[in-house]
């Protein structure tokens, strides 16, 4: 297995001073060149475990290794893609793909063809010398995935990168990234809380259970081999995966709002009685 | 002219160090971070007396005066500046194997520009502050002996237009220089739009 997770355990001081765990025995393989997505209710650890891989936070217990090498601190081998692009404003697109790959004393001119390759891979060779607030959110996020690509790291860590954008941008970073992913076969790593973000692009989605943060299941989403999957398939996949969420998310609920609380489901709508017969 | 870049130069260095180690360690943020503040309120020209037993009244002195003048409050910024640097930043640089001293260079600086450049002018007004004080009470020549010469003199038509220079340059330096580089930033960063 290339990128493996050992039992990690992670607890934190919370504000009333109480240790609160947020991640309880967590055993998961990834294989090199896969799509694994993360989804689970908000605050059930999933970017906790994320920035454990990358080597920004330390865990209490358990080890993570890549490629069978322990990681104990962040390095270009596993770069991030933060919900928030993160560009240096003062930095013009070319300086911020380049940022890295100076910083691994690259001669600059062999970074900048390196960099341009990619800016062009993200469709963005238009906007090399522009500074990032010149960009949308979503080209300032394409920066940040080239950015990362740049640095041909082994596995690259996502942590929900397309939240923060609109419906219509998010649905062509999505065919971009699947592209990207296809041609460079590098392993994605990713944290999302879309449920259908995840069915869509990865090969399997890993669900989370809260308080403390565990895996609950493993879900593979069935890939025709073309890439395209028909929607019945995903759409059947992501009520498998809702329903196993449902618990958790009323835990969450519960919680918060007060224990009266509960998470209705309407059975007609979508769900499995009103398949209206697409099984047959 | 030179005593003030000289101690405004000298106070920036020792304020960025100052406020480098007061937000890198919490020892020296509850220690020095707390007498800075103190420092601070105490007007610079307070230092006077001081400052002629230590050096005697010569040029020395009101550089003394003028760079410590400057120093704290540079420091303030300084470290406000750091500080708020967006963990964010800080975390994309060192995904990418930044630390030590290239983080610092690379990411923190840089970050911190826009707050650095306003502690810059308030810097300055308190140097600019500090010089003329020190000038018209220690001597040495300069505006702030011409301002002395005219009331020894009686002559308030020189002392008011004195006044006048003053208040000239320290508004010239402001606008041309100080505005400048902070909407140069601000554009440069997208805060504001070109104008």
């Amino acid at each position: 297995m290339y990128l493996r997770i050992d039992g990690i355990e992670k607890s934190f001081i919370d504000d009333r001073k109480e240790n609160v765990k947020v991640l309880e025995g967590i055993n998961l393989n990834v294989k090199k060149g896969s799509f694994v997505s993360i989804v689970g209710p908000s605050g059930c650890g999933k970017s906790t475990l994320l920035y454990l891989v990358a080597g920004l936070d330390k865990s209490d217990r358990g080890e993570i290794r890549v490629d069978g090498n322990l990681v104990t601190k962040p390095g270009p081998e596993r770069v991030v893609v933060f919900q928030e692009a993160g560009l240096f404003p003062w930095l013009t697109v070319l300086e911020n793909v380049t940022y890295g790959l100076i910083l691994k004393k690259m001669p600059k001119e062999v970074a900048k063809t390196k960099a341009l390759d990619v800016l062009k891979m993200v469709h963005l060779s238009r906007y090399v010398n522009s500074y990032p607030h010149e960009l949308s959110g979503g080209m300032k996020q394409r920066v940040s995935i080239a950015r990362a690509l740049v640095m041909e790291p082994d596995i690259l860590l996502m942590d929900e990168p397309f939240s923060a954008l609109d419906e219509q941008t998010r649905m062509v970073l999505h065919k971009e990234l699947l592209e990207i992913w296809r041609k460079t076969k590098v392993t994605i790593f990713f944290i999302t809380h879309n449920i259908r973000e995840a069915v869509l692009l990865s090969e399997e989605v890993v669900v989370f259970a809260t308080r403390p943060g565990r895996i609950k299941e493993i879900i593979p989403v069935p890939t025709m081999k073309d890439g395209v999957t028909p929607d019945s398939v995903t759409l059947n996949t992501e009520q498998r995966i809702l329903s196993i969420l449902q618990d958790e998310i009323e835990k969450v609920l519960k919680e918060e709002m007060g224990d009266d609380y509960s998470f209705k489901t309407d059975h007609l709508h979508r769900g499995d009685s009103g398949d209206m017969g697409s099984h047959i | 002219m030179g005593r003030i870049l000289l101690g405004f130069t000298i106070a920036i260095v020792v304020g960025l160090i100052l406020g480098y180690f007061i937000w890198r360690y919490k020892l020296v943020e509850d220690t020095l971070g707390f007498v800075v503040t103190a420092l601070q309120s105490i007007p610079s020209i307070v230092w006077f007396p001081l400052a002629i037993i230590w050096f005697g009244l010569n040029d020395f002195s009101i550089l003394f005066i003028v760079t410590i003048g400057a120093t704290w409050t540079m420091t303030v910024n300084a470290t406000s500046g750091f500080k708020n640097v967006p963990q964010l930043y800080q975390r994309v640089a060192k995904v990418y194997g930044s630390s030590g001293f290239h983080f610092l260079r690379t990411v923190i600086l840089p970050a911190s520009v826009p707050q650095i450049i306003s502690g810059l002018r308030i810097a300055w007004a308190f140097s600019w502050r500090a010089l003329m004080a020190g000038e018209l009470l220690g001597g040495g020549g300069g505006l702030g002996q011409l301002l002395e010469m005219g009331r020894s003199l009686g002559q308030m038509d020189l002392v008011i237009s004195v006044m006048i220079i003053i208040a000239i340059i320290g508004t010239i330096v402001d606008n041309v220089v100080f505005s400048r580089l902070e909407r140069n930033v601000e554009v440069k960063w997208g805060i504001r739009g070109r104008a």
